[in-house]
């Protein structure tokens, strides 16, 4: 593991991040920021997968983003792995691009296999996803990314008594517990208790990893997960986060779930993370 | 008359027949199904190949979330329940993860319209049609009877894209041909005619068949176009028979806001503006009765047909 690449390139998503937000005025900064980390590790270090993008992806791993909102991130770490050019980036929420608001595969974009957006349905299809790869023999694994806001969304819980029933051991689902919704914190918002027991109440393995932007403790813990698949039992990661990190004035607050930085906010959130890969 | 009845059958039947084909003939298929394995006739399949059956219980958002998984990957998935929770339940679920993600999964329900009967109308959906003509790419069928409902299946799994296949409970009559190639978006023309243009889908198609007999009787010729089709819509037939006839009803089992009358309406006023019959409920939910008495009482019979032709004949310029 290369962690000053690592670090250079979560930095660098960050920036992407906010430029793309900034530029249109629109989209979702705090989720993404608090995501950044996980989906650079996810895709640098843990996945295995071709950026040469077939939609069945045969013999990779797979992974859904089921709170689409967060498309800035998605979109800036498939671009910095290999899906398409970063110059790309800069199309971002605009006329005739294939960065839509919320993901979709309807304009082709590679890297993305199903749409998302409306909440609480990736995890549905991220368990059919993984009965396809078992009916095919192939032995690699579905992740998918979950907000806990959205956990309040019922189909969710069709899906974990389903995955856990019928041991769809070859799925890592990862909750971003940022404790933040677009109305307040989840505590006031619609409680979603503890989430980690729930799961294990469904019959998943459970993981925490308590320091969810940490490079280093997010390749371990996820790891391990790795390493609990094909064992009868689904498995859960509960990925604790901060919203907005990164970017000292978006931190631990609901704000900026959906609302873009003006000039100067943007200038001041740069300059707390510096270029490092070259901005697109 | 020209068709006749080889059996009352179930168009279910024919559904699940055709899964039990599809089974033995393409390994991609494979069925879900949220707690009504009888009610769809998926038995056979599920006994031959239970590693292709995924049952999902009583959920079924998720069981269309899991279908649109399953085709990444290569899967062709066929979900199965009734009509009202194929659809209006999922809405949203077929729409994001199916529809706008252009999932190839088959939504096969079972149970449409009113002649589900004595369940009352929690379970008639008659609105199922036009929530899922709306969906952009959608492929929407309504075969007539078991023969066609069969066929269907097994055409729409050679389909690449999601389709709404739409089929009911009663038996009825069996009148198609056994052996017929199913091509999705040709309407069938079964009579010739030069007064009136039937145009009718699903069940009602065995009773404008009936009601052009009654038609002969009273000295009108009518023309019978089995609409199994809704979309794509196959607006020439429609268009070419109105060009002869100058007027047409339209039939179906289902509510006359978003229907088949509706995409006929649109295609006339477009193409071929004429006088127009519709044959379908009027903006209410059903209740429980007999199939046959609920046909009656929401005028969706041969008789309401025969009434609608004399209408509509008279209606023409």
């Amino acid at each position: 593991m290369n962690l000053t690449y690592l670090n250079d390139l979560t930095v660098q998503v960050r920036r992407d991040i906010l430029r793309m937000v900034h530029q249109v005025n629109s989209g979702h900064p705090g989720g993404s920021l608090g995501c950044t980390e996980f989906m650079v590790a996810l895709h640098q270090e843990l996945m295995d997968y071709s950026t040469d993008f077939t939609m069945d992806g045969h013999n990779e791993d797979l992974f859904f983003l089921s709170n689409g909102h967060i498309s800035p991130v998605l979109y800036s770490v498939l671009a910095r792995s290999g899906y398409f050019d970063v110059a790309e980036l800069a199309t971002f929420r605009k006329i005739n691009s294939r960065l839509q608001g919320h993901p979709t595969t309807h304009e082709h974009l590679p890297g993305v296999r199903i749409a998302s957006g409306s909440l609480g349905q990736g995890l549905s299809v991220a368990i059919g996803a993984a009965l396809s790869k078992k009916l095919n023999n192939d032995s690699k694994i579905v992740y998918s990314l979950h907000g806990d806001g959205e956990m309040q969304e019922g189909q969710n819980w069709e899906a974990i008594m389903y995955a856990g029933s019928k041991k769809v051991d070859n799925l890592i689902a990862t909750v971003d517990l940022n404790g933040q919704q677009i109305d307040g914190s989840t505590a006031d918002v619609m409680d979603l208790g503890d989430l980690g027991q729930k799961f294990e109440a469904f019959g998943w393995e459970v993981l925490h990893i308590k320091e969810g932007n940490n490079l280093e403790a997010i390749v371990d813990r996820m790891k391990q997960a790795k390493a609990k698949t094909g064992r009868q039992k689904p498995i859960a990661v509960m990925l604790h986060t901060v919203m907005g990190n990164g970017v000292d004035f978006m931190m631990h607050t609901h704000a900026w779930h959906g609302k873009a930085p003006n000039d100067d906010q943007l200038a001041t959130a740069l300059a707390q993370n510096p270029e490092t890969l070259g901005d697109y | 008359m020209k068709y006749t009845d080889q059996g009352q059958k179930d168009t279910r039947s024919g559904f699940g027949d055709g899964m039990t084909e599809l089974g033995r003939t393409n390994p991609k298929v494979v069925a879900l199904c949220a707690d009504l394995i009888g009610s769809l006739k998926l038995e056979t399949f599920i006994e031959e190949h239970p590693e292709r059956f995924f049952q999902v219980g009583i959920a079924e958002a998720n069981m269309i979330g899991i279908a649109a998984g399953l085709t990444i990957g290569g899967k062709i998935p066929f979900t199965t329940t009734f009509a009202n929770f194929s659809t209006g339940r999922v809405y949203d679920q077929i729409r994001q993860s199916v529809a706008y993600s252009g999932k190839n999964v088959k939504i096969c329900a079972s149970h449409a319209g009113i002649t589900l009967g004595e369940d009352g109308a929690t379970h008639q959906i008659l609105e199922d049609i036009g929530l899922m003509k709306m969906l952009p790419g959608m492929t929407v069928i309504n075969p007539c009877d078991y023969n066609q409902t069969k066929a269907a299946t097994l055409a729409i799994a050679e389909h690449d894209g999601p389709v709404y296949l739409r089929f009911g409970r009663p038996k009825v009559a069996n009148f198609t041909p056994i052996d017929q190639t199913f091509t999705i978006g040709k309407a069938l023309h079964l009579l010739e005619g030069t007064d009136v243009t039937i145009a009718a889908t699903g069940h009602l198609v065995w009773e404008a068949l009936i009601a052009a007999e009654a038609l002969k009787e009273k000295g009108i010729s009518a023309e019978v176009i089995n609409i199994h089709t809704i979309k794509p819509l196959d607006e020439e037939a429609i268009v070419h028979s109105v060009e002869k006839t100058g007027c047409l009803v339209s039939a179906e089992e289902h509510n006359y806001l978003g229907g088949l009358g509706e995409s006929i309406a649109r295609t006339l006023a477009m193409h071929k503006p004429a006088p127009q019959e519709f044959i379908a409920t009027k903006d209410t939910f059903g209740e429980s009765g007999t199939p046959d008495q609920l046909m009656e009482k929401y005028q969706l019979n041969a008789p309401a047909i025969v009434e609608a032709a004399q209408k509509v004949i008279k209606r023409k310029a």
